[in-house]
């Protein structure tokens, strides 16, 4: 069974056949759609089929040889992290789709084809274990994404998507440099050989800041996510729930397969600078989120500040094995990390998605122009509260487990550092509340407000899935840990081993 | 004393150049009874003259490198690569060139018989084995590129340009047979392999001062050749007040033909100082990075900005040499041939998009191409995107095999250079797609195509090519590889 290329191709291919039979707007949304179903239904298995107790993490494996000259080859794999990853990128590409049915109504079959392309990359991004493959597949999905934002975005769309396009890139080349020279020292492109790789302490240090350079940017890490807020407004819907549910998770993932394993000491020594970067990104974003009018702005700084989250689970389980020798709680920080990542996708996306429906009906973002949605909306009204209190990590909801498991893990090592990132809980809880309070509550804003529709039925089924996806999350997490536990554990072993 | 005899078996090893040169002369012969109206029969008569040539080339192309004529000229791997890529560009050149020549009264016998010519010289250039093939190859192509650039000798800015590219190119080809005379005055012999195991560097070597002088003076001619700053002055002038056929023939195979000519100069005969050349090779390709890629965001005129882009992916070219081994000559020759396919491409869209009295080549022109015509705006914006260099586009591992040569040879501070600016360069080529896809379109109804149906296929072929050979890049690079291990060890 190649699930792992039908995965990424078939979408890919969906593309293909979409741009080639979808004249007809109507055609080319029941094609994507059933492009979509079908690559979801099928990305089950690998989470099913994922066997936990095996002994080697990395299953479903392929591999064929790419380019022989420098030993570069199509090699597929996936351990529990790619999985779970795989997962929510094809259940959320459905849910956009549907999402997409009537906004949508220029050149869509292009839309429905960029979105396809891109699920087919982003799949490829996470199923990668050829460094070269991992970085085509990366960069490749900025082209449909430049074409999202730049078609169908907002006022200022070519502005942010050139930002977005030039910034992403700009980072990514530096890793390529990086990449460059692991394959000049080993040989190889395999993700495996360059983990083994022997690196002393200044080719570490080099190489470490040449991944953060291309991974920082795009989770983003404060300072460099000035490039987010920008993309997000100006993006479609659509655009915006992809970018915040599953791109920016290729940054932290490209910290867990990359610096994590190939420079663990130059990452354990400059950790205090992912640490710093992190807690600033949650308090000090936390407070720009506060101030903002525009509701797109304000939940794109919140997605900054919960992706620091992600980067401090991530680096705090540098300093609990190689420090503390604490192996549990490392684990524990990087699954946060990864709940948290997962639990972000589904949140970040359904407010996306909430912002998009008041968008449709009343074409303006601004917060002022809202008020009193709970008397002419009451079911959006009552996923909005759900969602909110998930983004501000309210327990029963996904949004509690993984800051929970993150400010654990860091309160082993250094209670400050745990003191700092659980002010998120006030912060987050401040600037979404108000948010809903002066949205969904109060008295009606105006006449147009007045007017506005409840959700339709494809908006129910979006928000509607979400919710079922942040509850279910919240309350039993356990199979998700389950599936990722062989992957975390394999590298927090790694961890312990220095190479220098 | 030189022995003169002559060796049969020399005609055979020049079978294709012969072939060639037959042809043209009959083809010169035919169109002068050939009526406008029929001048398809010369379209039709040079792509096959074209095809059999390059078949020539392929089915007779030597295991062994094969040296005819005392050593003036070799067939070797090298030389098979890049004539067959030079064939193949200047047939898109007909193929692309035909309608829009055509409407501009320049659909003439001469073009035909000019271009025909010039690959001629192009293939004596890329298998020159001596000092004087190489400037009678270089000769041939120059002067017939500057008659082509002139064809259209009633527009103003042709005529200026082909005086400059004529003004400009006389002295680099001064310059550069004055180098050949000084190499020729330090080791007594216009043999390029010879030359290599003469010339003696070292410290007690008898004409030190003579070799590098003769050095500085052939990098400055190729550079001029291949238009690397400071020497890239006649470069965007020519590319836009040429006719765009003849910008796109400029811009495609001449400079496969220079790539040849500076690896038969710098490697067959100077290969023993390359640690003179590279530094200055380094500092030629930096230059032409910084100002290729920052003077081409300014531009306005599609043609003029290719031009500056131009440059810039000259730059990189010449970085594959920095490294100086057969490796690091493999990826300037990949990442020429992958330039000529996609620079074809660009320059075909603008040649599709003209018609009579209207030249697409401002960028504006292209305003909402993408709801005029999706299908070669998609192709516009894979050549631009592939120019950027991003993956999975043919461009992207074009510049990865150059950045890994000049890693490997140590040079990292190049590499760094080359990315800053591909960084740059982005901007100019994303904004092509800008225009193309994010603008609304001047006039709504779609854009009226020319009737060829080769030549929209074959567009589209070469804009797929880019695509496919990003997945597929394997096989010609190992070509490549192959070709220039097998040659550089003839050559020594």
């Amino acid at each position: 069974m190649h699930l792992l290329s039908l995965l990424i191709w078939l979408p890919i291919l969906g593309a293909i056949v979409v741009l080639a039979f979808g004249r007809n707007a109507a055609t080319a949304r029941w094609l994507t759609l059933g492009f979509t179903v079908a690559t979801f239904l099928l990305s089950l298995p690998l989470w099913t089929g994922y066997d936990v107790t095996a002994a080697n993490s990395m299953q479903f494996v392929e591999s064929l040889p790419w380019i022989r000259m420098i030993q570069s080859n199509y090699a597929l794999g996936a351990d529990g992290i790619s999985v779970a990853l795989i997962v929510l990128t094809s259940f959320t590409t459905v849910l956009v789709i549907i999402g997409a049915w009537r906004p949508i109504e220029k050149r869509v079959s292009q839309y429905m084809a960029a979105m396809l392309a891109l699920e087919g990359m982003l799949i490829g991004v996470f199923a990668a274990t050829d460094a070269l493959l991992f970085y085509v597949f990366f960069e490749a999905m900025l082209i449909p994404m430049f074409i999202l934002i730049g078609v169908w975005g907002g006022p200022r769309r070519v502005y942010a998507t050139l930002k977005f396009f030039i910034y992403t890139f700009l980072g990514s080349i530096f890793m390529l440099i990086g990449l460059i020279y692991l394959h000049l020292k080993t040989g190889e492109f395999s993700l495996a050989a360059f983990s083994q790789a022997q690196l002393g302490a200044s080719e570490q240090t080099w190489l470490f800041f040449a991944f953060l350079a291309g991974f920082a940017i795009k989770v983003p890490m404060f300072p460099v996510h000035t490039w987010l807020p920008d993309a997000h407004v100006e993006a479609p819907t659509g655009g915006s729930v992809i970018l915040a549910a599953i791109m920016l998770k290729v940054g932290g993932y490209g910290f867990i397969r990359f610096s994590l394993p190939i420079t663990p000491d130059a990452s354990q020594e400059f950790a205090w600078v992912v640490i710093a970067a992190s807690l600033i990104a949650i308090i000090y974003i936390g407070y720009v989120a506060l101030v903002q009018e525009d509701m797109k702005k304000l939940i794109a700084y919140s997605s900054v500040a919960h992706m620091g989250f992600v980067t401090l689970g991530i680096f705090i389980a540098l300093a609990l094995v190689r420090v503390n020798g604490n192996a549990d709680a490392a684990r524990l920080g990087i699954q946060g990390a990864m709940v948290q990542m997962i639990s972000h996708g589904f949140v970040s996306g359904a407010l996306f998605s909430c912002i998009g429906v008041m968008y449709d009906r009343l074409h303006t973002r601004l917060i002022r122009d809202y008020g009193g949605l709970a008397h002419v909306m009451p079911w959006f009204g009552t996923f909005m509260v759900l969602f909110a209190m998930a983004n501000c990590g309210l327990p029963g909801t996904s949004g509690f487990v993984g800051e929970f498991m993150v400010i654990m893990a860091s309160f082993q090592t250094s209670p400050e550092v745990a003191l700092l990132a659980a002010f998120t809980l006030i912060i987050s809880a401040a600037y979404t509340l108000w948010l809903v309070k002066r949205i969904v509550f109060g008295p009606v804003a105006s006449e147009k407000v007045a007017k506005m529709q409840d959700l339709n039925m494809q908006e129910v089924i979006v928000l509607g899935a979400f919710a079922i996806a942040v509850l279910a999350l919240g309350i039993y997490p356990k199979p998700l840990t389950d599936l990722m536990e062989p992957a975390v554990l394999q590298l927090v072993q790694q961890l312990g081993l220095a190479k220098v | 004393m030189i022995n003169i005899a002559f060796n049969p078996n020399d005609l055979v090893t020049v079978l294709p150049e012969l072939f060639l040169l037959g042809a043209t002369c009959a083809i010169l012969l035919i169109d002068l009874f050939l009526k406008q109206a029929q001048r398809n029969v010369t379209h039709v008569l040079s792509l096959l003259a074209l095809a059999v040539t390059a078949w020539l080339v392929w089915s007779g192309a030597p295991v062994q490198a094969t040296p005819a004529f005392n050593g003036m000229f070799v067939r070797d791997a090298v030389g098979t690569v890049l004539k067959l890529f030079i064939l193949l560009t200047t047939a898109l050149v007909y193929v692309y060139g035909r309608l829009y020549m055509r409407d501009r009264k320049l659909f003439v016998g001469e073009l035909y018989l000019l271009l025909l010519f010039a690959t001629l010289g192009m293939m004596l250039l890329v298998s020159a084995g001596s000092l004087v093939t190489v400037y009678l190859g270089l000769e041939l192509l120059t002067l017939s590129s500057y008659a082509l650039v002139a064809l259209n000798r009633d527009s103003v800015m042709s005529s200026e340009a082909a005086i400059k590219y004529f003004v400009l190119g006389a002295l680099a080809s001064g310059l550069l047979l004055y180098g050949m005379s000084m190499l020729y005055g330090a080791t007594g012999t216009l043999d390029l392999a010879k030359i290599h195991a003469a010339a003696d560097f070292s410290a007690n070597g008898a004409h030190r001062g003579l070799l590098a002088f003769g050095l500085v003076f052939l990098v400055v001619g190729i550079a001029f050749k291949l238009g690397a700053v400071p020497f890239h002055m006649w470069l965007p002038d020519v590319y836009q007040g040429a006719p765009t056929a003849i910008t796109l023939f400029i811009g495609t195979a001449s400079k496969l033909a220079a790539f040849g000519m500076a690896w038969r100069l710098l490697e067959v005969a100077m290969g023993g100082l390359h640690a003179q050349w590279t530094m200055m090779l380094a500092i030629l390709a930096a230059v032409s990075l910084a100002v290729g890629n920052v003077v081409a965001i300014a531009q306005t005129n599609l043609k003029r900005m290719l031009a500056y882009s131009t440059i810039s992916h000259v730059g990189f070219v010449l970085l594959g040499f920095v490294n100086a081994t057969p490796a690091g000559y493999a990826s300037a020759m990949f990442y020429m041939i992958c330039y000529a396919i996609m620079t074809a491409v660009a320059f075909g869209v603008i040649l599709l998009l003209a018609r009579a009295g209207f030249e697409a080549e401002e960028i504006a022109d292209f305003k909402g191409l993408n709801q005029r015509n999706p299908w070669y705006a998609g192709v516009m914006a894979i050549a631009m995107f592939s120019l950027a260099g991003v993956p999975p586009l043919f461009g992207f591992f074009a510049k990865l095999m150059v950045l890994k040569a000049v890693i490997d040879a140590g040079q990292m501070w190049l590499a760094i250079v080359a990315i800053v600016f591909a960084i740059v360069g982005l901007f100019y080529y994303l904004n092509v797609v800008k225009v193309m896809y994010f603008d609304e379109p001047a006039q709504k109804e779609a854009v009226a195509l020319p009737a060829d149906l080769g030549m929209r296929w074959a567009l589209s072929l070469n804009g797929l090519a880019l695509l496919a050979l990003g997945i597929g890049w394997g096989p010609l690079l190992d070509w490549c590889n192959q070709a220039l291990l097998a040659s550089t060890q003839f050559a020594r």
